[in-house]
């Protein structure tokens, strides 16, 4: 192999890799604090690319309609529930938050074009419809059950997934997009081109997960996220209550995820159903770091990045088989280590 | 709630009738009832597997319950949770602790505050400040992790954390549990010097002798029943006390 084709790949590589580190961190975060094996991520990943995309070509994104029944569906539910623990006053705030904050975004993108819109407002508003859905889906689908074992709650993560393919394939249709480059600019190095959308990827991840460590190590939210992985009851009695956890972690990775998205949408055309691949990869990432050691997950996935990249090149039909085939040895050397993850 | 507030009373902060608990059939509690007023320490004594922890488990809302509740002069309803009576001022200090141990001193006794925090107040460092007048020794060790730290320092990194919340009702369960008597007696000590503030203290022990002293009223549980109870001075004196729980010598 030449050089210059080595680090061309090795450039792909690290791209994709920041992508999966940042899914395989959120992945981590979600099983700590909720013990839930988010398979959805990916979802997220897809709706991001899929929404930014929608707004683009003037269309009008189906996650509008997603975060509407959502809102709709935990509008009754909480409603419910305050009526009867008889705190009627609470039931206003309910509505405002789950169905007029969705009613007025809705509002907002059909009253503006959003098409015409500076590119900043556009992924603005994207994100805006997609990391709501983070926390409904975690109202909806998993605080009912919050208390089941791992293996159960990795089920209900089957369901959500495949239910949100389903809605994915309904809303976008099975024809893939693809979002114009951020940047137009690129940079020579020595004989090697690089894309400026590639910095923007590698920037972006960067400063996310500097965001990520400072959310956690400084704030008195993010270390009461790190609470309740440690301690769940201990956690509870200080008033951190695992709904709390729970909606706070998946909003955190419902946000990484469509941030992901829009970022290698430009990259690679993304289809209704391309996230859980994407996630998959973020997945092995995190295995390597036996989903508890946040540093050890986002290098084994910029590894897994890496390894797709090359082996693409050596044995193009073969590179997914090659990066999953990863997993055996890395939990056989994670079964000799013994440390296992407590599941309570 | 009652019509003649006697002044010379303090008001009741729990008042508990007839609860009873079960782990499935298993009735652990029967018909418990227990008041504990402002600035009171009233302590529940009693042999292993009596349903101490059950308890106060079950009034912080950990386990549900069947009888009256009534706290700060609210009667407990279905919507009764952990969470919202941490918001009003129940702190639990459990018999495991439950610290976070990854986490540095410091840091525990943030997560102490958190519930204040989320609820607007912005007092952490100065209450930090005063928890660490109250544990000199936390002090000392506030950048080490809560995992490494002696079984004393544990306690007291606990009822610290507690003392965060700024409570109003403190439930401790079992605090001299495997520490040494001297260890025992400081923890005593401070949870005497609790009673200046103001704060309510519901004390669960097996070590009668050091509960009773330090109380002001007491409670003697046995296998999920109330026994025994009275002012804590009389209960000291009582033959089946000592005969059960202070052994020889036993002198309040
Ligand atoms: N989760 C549980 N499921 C079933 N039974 C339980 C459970 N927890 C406690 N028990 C039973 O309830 C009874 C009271 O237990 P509890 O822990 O309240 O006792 P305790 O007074 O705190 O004892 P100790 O002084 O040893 O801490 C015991 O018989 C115990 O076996
Ligand atoms: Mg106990």
């Amino acid at each position: 192999m030449e050089l210059q084709i080595a680090l061309l790949l090795g450039q792909d590589g690290i791209t994709n890799g920041a992508i999966y580190a940042l899914l395989a961190l959120a992945l981590v975060l979600v099983f700590a604090v909720t013990r839930v094996i988010f398979i959805p991520q990916g979802e997220f990943v897809a709706f991001g690319a899929l929404t930014l995309a929608s707004l683009q070509a003037g269309k009008l994104p189906g996650t509008v309609w997603l975060l509407l029944c959502l809102g709709a569906a935990i509008a009754v539910l909480e409603s419910l529930r305050a009526a009867r623990e008889r705190c009627f006053r609470q039931i206003p705030l309910i509505l405002l938050i789950n169905c007029a904050a969705p009613l007025l975004l809705a509002g907002v993108l059909v009253a503006f074009s959003p098409a015409t819109l500076p590119l900043p407002v556009q992924v603005l508003l994207a994100l805006m419809l997609v990391v709501p859905l983070g926390p409904m889906i975690y109202r909806l689908a998993y605080q009912p059950v919050a208390d089941l074992t791992v293996l159960a709650l990795l089920i209900v993560s089957v369901a959500v997934h495949v239910t949100l393919v389903g809605i994915g394939l309904l809303f976008f249709g099975a024809e893939g997009s693809r979002t114009p480059a951020f940047t137009d600019a690129s940079f020579e190095i020595g004989d090697t081109v690089l894309q400026g959308q590639t910095i923007l990827v590698l920037v972006a991840s960067a400063l996310l997960i500097v965001a990520l460590y400072l959310f956690f190590e400084r704030t008195i939210y993010g270390k009461a996220l790190r609470a309740t992985a440690m301690n769940r009851t201990g956690a509870r009695l200080m008033g951190i209550s695992g709904t709390l956890a729970g909606q706070l972690s998946f909003t955190l990775a419902a946000a990484i995820g469509a941030l992901s998205g829009i970022l290698i949408s430009p990259l690679t055309t993304i289809y209704y159903d391309s996230g859980f691949l994407i996630g998959l990869k973020g997945f092995v990432g995190a295995i390597i770091g036996g989903l508890a050691s946040y540093p050890v997950a986002a290098a084994g996935a910029v590894l897994v990045g890496l390894l797709e990249s090359y082996s693409s090149f050596w044995a193009s039909a073969f590179k997914e088989v090659i990066v999953f085939t990863l997993i055996i040895p890395v939990l056989l050397w994670r079964s000799l280590k013994t440390r296992h993850v407590e599941a309570e | 709630m009652n019509a003649a507030i006697d002044p010379a009373e303090p008001e009741i902060v729990l008042d508990a009738a007839g609860l009873s608990v079960a782990y499935g059939k298993v009735t652990a509690l029967r018909d418990v009832s227990l008041k504990v007023r402002k600035g009171e320490i009233v302590t529940v004594i009693g042999p292993n597997g009596a349903g101490k922890t059950t308890l106060l488990s079950a009034l912080i809302g950990l386990l549900p319950v069947r009888g009256e509740l009534v706290y700060l002069g609210e009667r407990q309803g279905p919507g009764r949770s952990v969470e919202k009576l941490v918001r009003q001022g129940m702190t639990l200090v459990p018999e495991k602790r439950e610290l976070f141990a990854e986490m540095s001193v410091e840091d525990n006794l943030l997560m102490g505050a958190f519930d204040r925090y989320r609820a607007g107040h912005r007092d952490e460092l100065e209450t930090m400040d005063q928890v660490f007048d109250i544990f000199p020794r936390l002090r000392e060790r506030r950048q080490q992790m809560a995992g490494t730290l002696s079984g004393g320092e544990r306690q007291m990194l606990a009822m610290g954390r507690a003392l965060m919340a700024k409570p109003k009702l403190l439930l401790l369960d079992e605090p001299s549990l495997g520490l040494a008597p001297l260890i025992i007696k400081e923890i005593f000590r401070t949870v005497a010097r609790l009673r200046k503030t103001g704060v309510a203290i519901l004390l669960v022990e097996q070590n009668a002798r050091a509960a009773l002293q330090v109380a002001d009223y007491g409670y003697v549980l046995e296998t999920g029943d109330l026994s025994l109870a009275g002012p804590s001075r009389d209960l000291a004196n009582d033959p089946r006390v000592i005969e059960s729980y202070l052994g020889l010598g036993g002198r309040g």
